[in-house]
Order: structure tokens, then C-alpha cells, then sequence
């Protein structure tokens, strides 16, 4: 077995890899979106809506309060419509997806909310229209604390992928549980743990460095 | 509008869901070219007072005109163009963390669709203006307070406002730095010909920059009026706050007076009384003499000048 280890972790090391990229290529601009409403949508906000407001926060909160194993399974048909197939990496995209895009949205409502209110005050008396204070003042003062919460929810994924072997969406997840767990091949199970944990730090590291380097306070 | 406007506020009314009345029934000009004052204690209004006026605030009632222009009732563009011809600076500056000075100060001009290269030049011509032309590709975690402040007033005058509004904008500076910037904000209305509405709880911020004063309590403009009139007024509770202080003196039997103009000494001689204690200012554009006299007659001085 040894001597296929390498290739088996680097085939099951790149479908994660798609999986979290994709799962995360799909979620920044959507959770941006979500978490950008979310904020301006509460009281006393730039678009105070509070029907809109108690909505967007019921299905987040009810995205969030789903364990992403029982996710998995009941949104097969969401993934189907999505997707055209319920099985492999693909298909495994749709529900990571839709589990993280409600995580990373709170994440940008706390980051925004941390913005002092006299900067867009400040923005609003120099003639900004609402649009311009999410992208000339909110975003670009949130930078960092967003750059860092991509970090965390990029890690939070990737622990995420581990279950996509429930639909055969392979992953270093699924290479651990059927060879190492249900085959007894515990190098297998350590070497998948190795990558994991490499990935994870250089992900952090890159993201602290990201985040100091747009921070200019 | 001019590049000089007025500021008419009539009886405005600022009631708040809580139901607190920050303002009841505010009559207030602001005359084109002057810096008027409004002075209060911290609850007083005046931080309501000064947001209606670029609508930041929602007026209950009661109209505001800017340069004749009734804004108590736009929307959309057209308050956006109108709050362009408005600067307003902050007592925390309110500069954005992540854009350079020049940056911060091309923000007005960025969001009214002027193009790169000319708002880069802009921004650089009033950092220059203010003093900072140096510092341009600082950001605001690497400046003093007062620069800035400065950043503030140079991003407040980008979009070449007609009126400037000051929220407390030297509250957060020490006092050699607020001098500084007072001296800027009466160097730029002088030069620019703008018309200023400041508040501030200090009256040496009034009495260092300000043309005219109001005074506001419990949302109510008690006392109003041109500073170097103001100041002579008897039992005036600004005129209080202005007049030159003398140390501490004790005297029984002394008499209070106010004198204005450039002939105090002669005059004061002309009453016969022992000077106790004398101090003279400039405040307004005015000689202000302030003076404790005892015994002598001060039937020769005018009513009005005798305070106490």
C-alpha cells in the first residue's frame, strides 16, 4: 500500500482543494452580499428594513443551525438542479457552499459593524450615495477584518470537506475514513492529518500577513 | 447657489422617538461670509442643531434654507448636490484609516465624478492650503490630531463648499493645537469668504474666531447677538463668558463697568474712582475694557456700562 500513498494523498489533497476553492469562490461575493444587507438592513441603518431585515436573519440563522452532515443529504435535489449530478466533487461544491455563504455573511456583518458610524456620517455629508458608502467607506475600512475572516472561514471548509466523501465528493476527508479508519491503513490516516495541518497554518499565515499589510492603523 | 450663502433656520423643532425635545423652536441666521457660534453645555441641542442643517438629522418641523435653498425636504440628488456645497468637519475627524491624506481629502471630490488626475491635484493643492502638502501620503494613524484635523478641514473645503460647519472641532485637540486650527478655520474664511456655523461648549473657541455667538439651552436659543455686542450686554450670561477676567479681587463696595472703545482710560479717569482692578481685550473687533472701580461717580458713564 505504501507505495501508492503519495499519489492517493495528492489526488484526494487536490480535490479538496477544489472543493474549498470553489465552496469559497462562491461564498466571499455572496456572503459580502448577505452580510452587507444584513447590516444596513437593521435598525437605525443606511436602508433600515425591518421585515427584510428579521428575514435575511432567519435563513442565515437557520443555514447555520443545520450540522452540515444532515445538509448534505437534504439539499441533493437543490444540488441536482444546480449541479446536474448529486455524486462526486461537483456536486459536493453545492452544499458546502450553502452551509458556509450564511457563516461568512455574519462574519461581514460583525466586521462592518465595527466601521464608527461618524466615518460614514462623514462620507454621507460630503454627498455619498448609500451604494458609495458600502464601496468608498464599509469594505475598504473592514478590509483587514475581512481579509481575516476569509482566513477562518476558509479553515472552517476545509474541515467542512472532510464529510463531502458522504457523496463521494472525495477529499482528504474521504481518503482518511475509507483507508485509514475502515482499512486499518493508519499511515494513511496520518498522512492526510500532515497535509491538513500544513494547509490549515500556511493558510493562516498568509491571511495574518494579508490582513496586517492592508491595516494602516 | 453662490459660493457665499446664508444659513436661515426657522423655528426648528427636533423631537426624537424617545421622545426627548432636543430642539424646541430654533430661530437662527447665519449672515453669508460671517462665523457664528452656537454655544451650549453638552445636552444642550446644538450637536442636533448643527446635523439638520445638512439633513444627517431629520428636522421635526420648522424649514432650514442654505443660500436661500429650502433643504429641510430634499432627497435623493438633489440633497446629495446640496450637501456637496455644505463641508463639515468632526470633533473625531472622521478620517477613513485606509486611504492617505490626499486620499481622504480626494473622497469628495470622488464621489462628485471629478476625474483621477485632477482630484489628485485638488487634494494636493488643499493639503498645501492647510499646511500639510508633506504629509500627503500619510495615513491618518501616523498624524497628530491636529493634522488631523487639518486633513478634515482640507476634505471639507474639496467639493469648494459656500458653507462650512463645524461640529466640535477642536474638542479632541489640546489648547496650543486648537488655537492652531482656529486660526486656520478664520484664515479660510477670510481668504474663501465662507460662511461658518461652529459649535463648540468652549467660549474661547467663540471668543477667538466667532463674529457671533447664540447661546443654546434645553433646545432653546436663549441670547444671541454680533460678539462685540454681546460682550457689553448687562446680565447676559455670554457676555460673562467673554469678558476679560481679572485675578481674584476682593473689594467691599466696588462697582463692575464695561467699557468699549478705545477711549476707556480717559473716561475712566473722568469718574474719579480707584481702579481696583482692569482688563482689556479685543473680542469681536472691539476694545473691550472691563473694570472694578471704587468710589468716585459713575453717573458720568453710560447706564449700561455700569454692570454691577
Amino acid at each position: 500500500m505504501s507505495e501508492d500513498l503519495a499519489p492517493l494523498i495528492w489526488q484526494a489533497t487536490r480535490e479538496t482543494l477544489v472543493m474549498v476553492g470553489a465552496a469559497m469562490a462562491v461564498t466571499i461575493p455572496l456572503g459580502l452580499l448577505a452580510g452587507v444587507l444584513l447590516l444596513l438592513t437593521g435598525p437605525g441603518q443606511l436602508l433600515a428594513q425591518p421585515v427584510a431585515h428579521r428575514l435575511l436573519g432567519a435563513v442565515v440563522n437557520i443555514g447555520r443551525s443545520v450540522p452540515f452532515i444532515i445538509l448534505l443529504v437534504a439539499v441533493i435535489p437543490v444540488t441536482r438542479a444546480l449541479v446536474g449530478t448529486t455524486i462526486g466533487t461537483t456536486a459536493a461544491i453545492v452544499p458546502l457552499a450553502i452551509a458556509t455563504v450564511p457563516f461568512f455573511a455574519r462574519i461581514v456583518e460583525a466586521a462592518l459593524r465595527e466601521v464608527p458610524g461618524g466615518l460614514v456620517e462623514a462620507a454621507l455629508a460630503a454627498g455619498a450615495r448609500r451604494r458609495e458608502v458600502v464601496t468608498k467607506v464599509l469594505i475598504p475600512e473592514a478590509l483587514p477584518a475581512l481579509v481575516a475572516g476569509v482566513t477562518i472561514t476558509t479553515i472552517g471548509v476545509i474541515g467542512y470537506s472532510a464529510m463531502a466523501g458522504a457523496v463521494g465528493g472525495g477529499g482528504l476527508g474521504d481518503v482518511a475514513i475509507r483507508y485509514g479508519y475502515q482499512r486499518y491503513e493508519t499511515d494513511v490516516t496520518l498522512a492526510t492529518v500532515v497535509v491538513l495541518v500544513v494547509l490549515v497554518q500556511l493558510l493562516q499565515l498568509a491571511g495574518d500577513r494579508l490582513a496586517r499589510r492592508l491595516s494602516h492603523t | 447657489m453662490d459660493r457665499v450663502s446664508t444659513i436661515e433656520i426657522q423655528g426648528l423643532r427636533k423631537v426624537y422617538p424617545n421622545g426627548v425635545v432636543a430642539l424646541d423652536g430654533v430661530d437662527l441666521t447665519v449672515a453669508a461670509g460671517e462665523i457664528l457660534g452656537v454655544i451650549g453645555r453638552s445636552g444642550s441641542g446644538k450637536s442636533t442643531l448643527i446635523r439638520c442643517v445638512n439633513r444627517l438629522e431629520e428636522p421635526t418641523a420648522g424649514t432650514i434654507r442654505v443660500g436661500g435653498e429650502d433643504v429641510t425636504h430634499m432627497r435623493g440628488a438633489q440633497l446629495r448636490a446640496t450637501r456637496r456645497r455644505i463641508g463639515m468637519i468632526f470633533q473625531q475627524f472622521n478620517l477613513l484609516n485606509s486611504r492617505t491624506a490626499a486620499e481622504n481629502v480626494a473622497l469628495p471630490l470622488e464621489i462628485a465624478g471629478v476625474a483621477r488626475a485632477e482630484r489628485r491635484r485638488r487634494a494636493l493643492e488643499l493639503l498645501e492650503l492647510v499646511g500639510l502638502r508633506e504629509r500627503a501620503g500619510s495615513y491618518p494613524a501616523q498624524l497628530s490630531g491636529g493634522q488631523k484635523q487639518r486633513v478634515g478641514i482640507a476634505r471639507a473645503l474639496a467639493s469648494e463648499p459656500s458653507v462650512l460647519l463645524s461640529d466640535e472641532a477642536t474638542s479632541a485637540l489640546d489648547s496650543e493645537t486648537t488655537e492652531s486650527v482656529l486660526d486656520l478655520l478664520r484664515r479660510i474664511n477670510a481668504e474663501l469668504g465662507l460662511t461658518v456655523l461652529l459649535i463648540t461648549h468652549e467660549m474661547d473657541v467663540v471668543r477667538r474666531v466667532c463674529d457671533s455667538v447664540a447661546l443654546l439651552d434645553d433646545g432653546r436659543v436663549l441670547e444671541r447677538g454680533p460678539l462685540g455686542e454681546v460682550v457689553a450686554r448687562r446680565g447676559s450670561r455670554l457676555a460673562a463668558g467673554l469678558l476679560p477676567t481679572f485675578g481674584r479681587v476682593e473689594v467691599d463696595g466696588g462697582v463692575e463697568v464695561v467699557l468699549l472703545g478705545e477711549d476707556a482710560d480717559e473716561r475712566l479717569a473722568a469718574t474719579g474712582a480707584r481702579v481696583e482692578a482692569r482688563s482689556t481685550e479685543r473680542i469681536g473687533g472691539r476694545l473691550v475694557t472691563r473694570a472694578l472701580l471704587v468710589g468716585g461717580d459713575t453717573s458720568v458713564l453710560e447706564r449700561e456700562e455700569v454692570h454691577a
